[in-house]
């Protein structure tokens, strides 16, 4: 594997197979008491966030943490852009504090690729602009994997505004590399212009889609995005591009229905839809956590799971150590600390 | 290093040169003798007693190149340029007169302003400097900027451009190009439809979808090209069109000259060499307005620079100091340096891919942005409202008059400032008895890497940066005095 995660075109087909089973692996620490390894023990993994997401900061921490490394959280929404420090700084800064890797959501596309050239750790997207969100679309492809057992050959819809989406920008390439065929449905006004050079089929008919899908995603749309007339009202969206229980009986029956948070209930997923057995949306974050966890400890441990450990803060330990070490004393007070932050 | 080329070091202001066995514009071998600011003769086996004498074999001479297009950022950015390192910068690029554009602090909106700029670029020397004026006030695009009094100024302002900002009011855009005719103005405009590019940041393609960079599509650009190629013909004046970045742009360019209605256009170097593909790394030194394009366009850029289609090139020259390079894509500074490379771009696209020749470049870097900038001598002011047989006659002999104060020491027209009117200082003439003795001198046969840190410029954003491109500028004489010799400034 490459030493950053910025996008999901970075990952060969063995990477992010490699990274799915090794998220399968850890997924079932989450099944365990103690659900702590000490393999990231002595790294620093910094949160690097220049834009609100609360889900997907914690769902980096939580990762890390059940990984043992230390974790900064830099909020520096509010410091970005024309005021306050220049991202260089700030990553340089970080480079100074030792930090082995950065996770960075930021609101310019790119701008995991500029801190690329000023830091020594790793770099993880976590979200650039409009540009992508490879961890996320990891975690959809566990996800379906785990429901449907597979992804080679599945039919995927991502729905909405593809324009302005990182999500879908992530999943049509690492769908493409795990041998999914993905559609992409939209108003022709959220798709780029040159969309036909995607790997991957265009439809703006929602309900011809759905007979032949295995999975559809939501994409989440901004009722803003009418102000810029990309379509007429929140409701027209809804009615030509929403998903209601009457689309959703268009689907085959093993169909899942998928979105990546948060969702505007009543424009792209009705209330019906998210909360129904098809819905995987609680099952996406929970299985976020096992995906970053993995992606965290193959660029920072560069070893395979089975392979034996050099000593901790060296090398990733093997997992065989999980709950047989101190990680268990640490493990005791995690979710305590975990729940007195989330609180805050 | 290049040897030395000049016999003696010892070049002083009024002293003759002898440039030995130069091919001007590419063609055969001569000798030339600039003297009193001019050439005074050419041909083979020339002596002149107690001349300078350069060495030219293997060079070719280029009448000095004339810039419509330049950032000198002074007055308000002179951490990332001023006149005197701006026009270091054209010197060594083989430039004699450059057009300052003017989205300066404050801007050259007034005729204050712009003699300022005039007498800095005078005082420096290295380079004739026109300022261009605002077409609006502040270039807010609200109303128009006192035109007749930068006309009327010791600058004495031709091309007026709100360059950074379209003129996109299509009523302001007209009256402006009407109120120019009577002083013989051109409006240069900044192709972009404001509303087709909020928040533009690479050329609307495939690889603005792929990079998730906001699209800047090429029809924002040439949906104001044709509106004002119909506004300039509707009301009969003169439209110069900034940076030409796209086929379509090419193509209404081309049907609107075959009107024979009077537009002209310019491309910048690096339109003529880089496609949008280099935004893949996001590093901002490849952002500028307008985009880098697609390889299509710049095909069809090359073909219209080729075919005449597009007058000339303009560089475009964008210094930006490195902090505002050193970021995001999306908050870097748009713009690009320019100067020092220019002719070796133009080398690279044009010449060795054998779509001009050297007198081709000297047309479209010299001769021809001389005549649109009106330093060639073939227009002088005019209040005449129309073009026929008894005006041009006039012009004539007005451009007789002209040529005869053209020498600095001669001028009759000094201002204020002991400087010449502009009119009095011609470029873009051919390498002729007679002409100005502005002309370039080039090494075809050699090539090197670009190394920013080498420029004179005081910014580094050069997206040339690393590659190696053919030639060298040897030496470059401004009235017969030289402002770079063996490649460096001579003064």
């Amino acid at each position: 594997m490459n030493r950053h995660l910025i996008s999901a075109a970075d990952l060969s087909r063995d990477d992010a197979l490699l990274i799915l089973d090794t998220a399968e692996e850890l997924a079932q620490l989450a099944e365990r008491p103690i659900r702590k390894l000490p393999t990231l023990r002595g790294r620093t993994v910094v949160n690097l966030f220049y834009e609100d997401s609360t889900r997907t900061r914690i769902s980096f921490e939580a990762a890390a943490k059940r990984l043992s490394a230390d974790v900064i959280n830099f909020s520096a929404k509010g410091s970005s852009v024309a005021k306050g420090e220049s991202l260089k700084d700030t990553a340089l800064t970080l480079e100074a504090m030792g930090a082995d890797a950065v996770v960075i959501r930021h609101q310019a596309s790119g701008a995991p690729h500029r801190l690329a050239r000023w830091v020594r750790g790793s770099v993880v997207n976590a979200g650039d602009g409009t540009h992508e969100h490879p961890t996320q679309a990891l975690l959809d492809a566990f996800t379906m994997r785990r429901r449907l057992g597979r992804v080679d050959g599945l039919r995927v819809a991502i729905v909405g505004d593809v324009l302005h989406s990182r999500v879908a920008r992530s999943n049509v390439l690492l769908l493409r590399t795990l041998g999914a065929d993905v559609t992409l449905v939209a108003p022709p006004t959220l798709l780029p212009v040159a969309v036909s050079a995607w790997p991957c089929e265009v439809s703006y008919d929602l309900s011809a889609v759905l007979p032949k899908t295995d999975v559809v995603m939501m994409l989440r749309v901004q009722a803003e995005r009418m102000n810029a007339a990309f379509f007429p009202t929140a409701r027209e969206y809804s009615r030509r591009y929403g998903l209601d229980a009457a689309r959703m009986a268009l689907l085959p029956d093993h169909a899942i229905v998928m979105h990546p948070g948060p969702m505007n209930r009543g424009v792209e997923i009705a209330a019906e839809v998210a909360d129904s057995a098809r819905s995987t949306i609680v099952e996406q974050v929970a299985n976020g956590v096992s995906v970053r966890m993995a992606v965290l400890y193959l660029l920072l441990g560069g070893a395979d799971l089975g392979d034996a450990g050099t000593g901790a803060g060296q090398a990733a330990a093997p997992l065989a150590d999980a709950g047989r070490t101190d990680a268990g004393r640490e493990g005791a007070g995690w979710l305590s600390n975990e729940a007195a932050e989330v609180a805050q | 290093m290049t040897p030395s080329r000049v016999s003696s070091s010892l070049a002083t202001s009024g002293q003759t040169w002898l440039i030995k066995g130069v091919q001007p514009a590419g063609g055969p071998a001569t000798d030339l003798i600039l003297a009193g600011g001019r050439i005074t003769e050419t041909g083979q086996g020339l002596t002149a007693a107690g001349a300078e004498v350069l060495d030219g074999t293997g060079l070719i001479a280029l009448p000095g190149l004339v810039d419509l297009h330049t950032h000198l950022r002074e007055p308000g950015r002179e951490d990332a340029e001023t006149v005197l390192t701006g026009t270091q910068a054209a010197a060594l690029g083989g430039y004699t007169a450059v057009h300052a554009m003017a989205n300066t602090d404050p801007v050259a909106d007034t005729a204050g302003v712009v003699e300022q700029i005039w007498r800095l670029g005078w005082q420096a020397g290295l380079c004739d400097v026109r300022p261009v004026g605002a077409v609006t006030a502040g270039l807010e695009g609200s109303r128009l900027a006192e035109l007749g009094a930068m006309a009327d100024s010791a600058a004495q302002v031709r091309i007026f451009s709100d360059d950074g900002h379209c003129v996109s009011d299509a009523m302001l855009m007209r009256r402006a190009l009407e109120y120019v005719k009577a002083f013989g103005g051109v409006i240069a405009q900044h192709a972009q439809e404001p509303r087709l590019t909020d928040g533009a940041q690479l050329n609307e393609g495939e690889m603005s979808g792929l990079l998730g960079l906001a699209g800047w599509p090429a029809v924002a650009e040439e949906a104001i090209i044709a509106r004002d190629c119909l506004l300039a013909a509707h009301v009969g004046s003169a439209l110069h069109i900034c940076h030409v970045s796209t086929a379509g742009s090419v193509e209404i360019i081309r049907w609107a000259k075959s009107k024979g209605w009077r537009v002209t256009a310019e491309v910048t170097p690096h339109h003529l060499l880089l496609t949008d593909d280099l935004a893949a790394s996001y590093d901002p030194v490849y952002k500028v307005n307008p985009p880098l394009r697609t390889r299509v366009d710049v095909d069809a850029l090359r073909a219209g620079l080729a075919d005449g289609t597009i007058d000339c090139v303009a560089t475009d020259h964008a210094p930006h100091a490195i902090e505002d390079k050193e970021t995001e894509w999306q908050v870097a500074a748009f713009g690009m340096t320019g100067l020092e490379t220019a002719l070796r771009v133009v080398h690279a696209a044009m010449v060795d891919t054998g779509l001009l020749d050297w007198a081709g470049v000297a047309d479209r870097m010299s001769a021809r942005p001389a005549a649109i900038g009106q330093l060639d001598g073939s227009v002088t002011s005019t209040g005449a409202p129309s073009t026929g047989a008894a005006s041009t006659r006039a012009n004539n002999s007005r451009a007789n008059s002209s040529r005869a104060n053209s020498s600095r020491a001669n001028s009759s027209r000094a201002n204020s400032n002991g400087a010449p009117s502009p009119f009095a200082l011609l470029h873009g003439r051919p390498l002729e008895p007679g002409s100005p003795a502005n002309l370039v001198l080039y090494d075809p046969a050699a090539r090197s890497v670009i190394d920013p840190a080498q420029h004179a410029s005081r910014s580094r954003n050069t997206p040339f940066a690393g590659m190696e491109l053919p030639g060298q500028v040897i030496a470059t004489f401004l009235r017969g005095e030289p402002t770079v010799l063996d490649g460096k400034l001579a003064r």
